[in-house]
């Protein structure tokens, strides 16, 4: 590729480079390496928030259970959503987009690698801080959504509340400080050519999803200070009994809870977007379609956020216009179903492990959005919110959308990160029993709630059919333990004896795989010319360049 | 494009959703703030106002400093800095002298809905004052000891510092004409 290739444009320089061991990465300003420490930190709580599933699934598998007390009970249901959300999710999709961005947009790093470094620990301080309240009195006990009055002091004795804030204080300034970065690595570092309109999917998505992020977050960094003033100063903002508001709590928080269901599945989507075509062995139909759907959804989610509050009685006026923007945004959702699924047609398609995860994220995203939409049905709405098909609804789209694309890119990057090639033997093992748990354990949920089993109990009487859909639930739960079992020990046995990848394992053709797997410390030595969207396929088939096909096309 | 001002200029997109909410926590609760004091009884509109103008003449001396500086000429910089700092310096002293003044008269965070969102907004403006004087001092700093070099990176980092003083001032705008002038009407 030499005499075709350009520049990078100079990041800061690595400082890293001078220490070895263990300070090579805890003094790391490097992209790569930073992004790294984002994916362990998340196997750390993943593990946590893995153990706290399977407690309230043990606690729940037979009625009139009383292994855990309802107080443990709230701790722990309140701490596997904080800790999903935003020690897993979040800094998961954070990680894997510091990791790749760079090297897809042709950078040496990203525009602040210090900043980077500081998003990072940040984030670990937080997740830390959260798990310490074990620690300091007990866990906080009120929801992922802490609803007021029950998140104030004169209903949650603990300090875990507090530390609840003051956590998820910390990670907010972190995801904010890297959507900055984020936002400007990609419009001022992108290798000359690379275009806008050039932009792979993944990196459109995680530009997008980074001003979410920067107008969402400070909404919620909004509400916590009003209640660590409430909580620490004994104010009443969201308390009603001293003249405060507890619905402000509710607008305050879904104003940033909507916005933050887009963050987590928008970088899903762009993952999916890579996937797909390259296994497909065809460009992604409709780019255009792809990029401006998620501009719509992003503008549209912070229209939605009340519809969480359909059973607090806004009035009908107030109801309406939040049935129709939530409608309205499964429109630009839906789009992109059909660009996936018209992606495939006439491909050739190669089932590896990662298109596996892609395709069956297609199909059970497609299920969560269609619970999501019936919920926007306000009678619907009524009848079924607060209970277990609730929950079947956000565990499809988080565990059936967002989980399925992190396994999809993982096994897509992971030679690009290690040098080393994920088992697909071992991959499919991991691949059947994740689908199988994950409906198992899910499915089951829809008809549990229809029959009205409400959310957030932590015990039931032996109601006619209760006791078997729980059962079968409890034993998906662990059949989605042992398929995580399985993929470390894939991760294990692959990083030792796993085949070597080389460069461009799967003939793709953005360009981190352009460079060496796993990359040099300053990425690129060259980057091949950018003169489309498939840079490297235009280099691999000059006869076919993306460009010449369309020029023919239009000729 | 300069990556220091894209990256600050993101960051009071930002900041400003953040003030929103608390602005927002203020007017809804200036009709039902519940016995005690409200607005129009615990405030002084003027005071504050002749503080206010200080904190408006700093980002004059603000644009001032950054002409001196495109002009190279580093000692009126250095000068306009100082004097963006004392202006904001005495804002802080202003707000600090109202807070005293109230707290003498029984009126803490605590007291009523309209204590505890006016306490907050105005805390968190005259925090990013504050974190604003730091960064304005730390530049100063760099001008008096002649370490200023004239790189394009120094440059965006100086006109970086001057947008995030600029917000501080317009939210102040803000605040106050919700605050103060919305007392007095």
């Amino acid at each position: 590729m030499s005499g075709l290739a350009v520049r990078v444009r100079a990041g800061e320089p690595s400082e890293a480079a001078a220490h070895r061991g263990l300070l090579a990465w805890v003094a790391s300003v490097d992209h790569k390496q930073i992004g790294i420490m984002y994916m362990l930190s998340v196997l750390l709580f993943f593990a946590l928030g893995g153990v706290e599933a399977l407690l309230i699934r043990i606690q729940l598998a037979v009625p009139n259970n009383h292994l855990l007390d309802p107080d443990t009970f709230n701790q722990i249901f309140t701490m596997h959503g904080t800790t999903m959300i935003f020690l897993v999710v979040m800094p998961m999709l954070a990680g894997m987009s510091i990791y790749a961005i760079p090297l897809m947009i042709g950078a040496r790093d990203v525009a602040f690698p210090r900043l980077n470094a500081m998003s990072f620990w940040l984030q670990l301080f937080g997740g830390i801080l959260l798990y310490f309240s074990f620690f300091a009195g007990g866990a906080p006990n009120a929801g992922w959504f802490s609803y007021a009055p029950l998140s104030e002091p004169a209903y949650s004795f603990s300090n875990g509340l507090t530390y609840w804030v003051l956590a998820l204080t910390c990670l907010g300034i972190s995801s904010i400080a890297g959507a900055i970065n984020m936002i400007v690595t990609i419009i001022t570092l992108r290798v000359p050519g690379q275009t806008i309109r050039r932009l792979p999917l993944f990196v459109w998505m995680t530009l997008v999803n980074s001003f979410l992020i920067l107008m969402a977050l400070p909404v919620l960094n909004g509400a916590l200070m009003l209640l660590l003033v409430d909580r620490l100063l004994n104010a009443h903002v969201f308390t009603p009994a001293f003249g405060g508001s507890a619905l402000l709590w509710q607008h305050y928080f879904w104003g940033f809870g909507h916005p933050e269901v887009y963050i987590m599945i928008l970088p899903a989507f762009g993952m999916i977007s890579e996937v797909i075509p390259v296994f497909s062995g065809k460009p992604i139909y409709g780019y255009g379609f792809v990029a401006a759907s998620t501009v719509a959804i992003a503008f549209l989610s912070f229209t939605v956020w009340a519809h969480h509050m359909f059973a607090v009685g806004m009035g009908h006026v107030y109801d309406l216009f939040f049935v129709f923007t939530s409608m309205a945004i499964a429109v630009p959702t839906g789009v992109k179903i059909f660009n996936w699924t018209v992606t495939l047609y006439h491909g050739r398609i190669r089932f590896t492990t990662s298109m596996m995860f892609a395709l069956s994220f297609i199909v059970m995203f497609t299920i969560g959005g269609l619970t999501g939409v019936s919920f926007a049905v306000i009678p619907i709405d009524w009848q079924l919110t607060d209970t277990y098909y609730l929950v079947a609804h956000f565990h499809y789209v988080l565990f059936g959308g967002t989980a399925l694309a992190i396994f999809a890119g993982l096994y897509y990057w992971f030679p690009k990160i290690s040098g080393r090639m994920l088992d697909e033997r071992i991959g499919r093992w991991h691949f059947w029993l994740t689908v199988s748990g994950l409906n198992l354990t899910f499915f089951l949920m829809h008809p549990l709630g229809m029959m009205g089993m409400p959310r957030r109990v932590y015990t039931y009487p032996d109601l006619p059919g209760w006791a078997i859909l729980n059962m079968l639930s409890t034993i998906g739960a662990f059949v989605l333990l042992a398929s995580v079992l399985v993929f470390l020990w894939n991760i294990y046995r692959s990083l030792t004896a796993g085949a070597i990848a080389g460069d461009n394992p799967w003939d793709a053709w953005t360009l981190e795989w352009a460079t060496s797997s796993p990359p040099p410390p300053e990425n690129f030595a060259l980057v091949p010319p950018v003169n489309g969207r498939r840079p490297l396929w235009d280099l691999k088939y000059p006869d076919r360049a993306d460009e010449r096909v369309e020029a023919a096309l239009e000729g | 494009m300069p990556k220091a001002k894209l990256a600050v200029s993101l960051f009071i997109l930002s900041e400003a959703n953040f003030f929103l909410l608390l602005i927002i926590a203020y007017v809804f609760y200036h009709s039902y703030p519940g016995a005690g004091p409200t607005a129009a009884t615990a405030l002084n509109p003027l005071r504050t106002g002749l503080f206010s103008i200080l904190l408006f003449a700093s980002s004059a001396t603000m644009i001032m400093a950054a002409a001196g500086y495109r002009a190279r000429a580093h000692r009126a910089t250095l000068w306009w800095l100082l004097a963006t700092v004392m202006l904001g310096a005495l804002f802080l002293c202003g707000q600090a002298l109202e807070y005293a003044g109230l707290y003498q008269r029984g009126i803490a965070v605590n007291r009523n809905l309209f204590a505890t969102t006016f306490f907050t907004l105005t805390g968190f403006h005259g925090l990013h004052v504050f974190i604003g004087l730091v960064a304005i001092a730390i530049v100063a700093g760099l001008a008096a000891t002649r370490r200023l070099v004239g790189s394009e990176r120094e440059a965006d980092a100086f006109e970086a510092v001057g947008i995030y003083w600029h917000f501080v001032d317009a939210v102040w705008v803000v605040i106050f004409s919700i605050v103060y002038l919305w007392a007095i009407l």
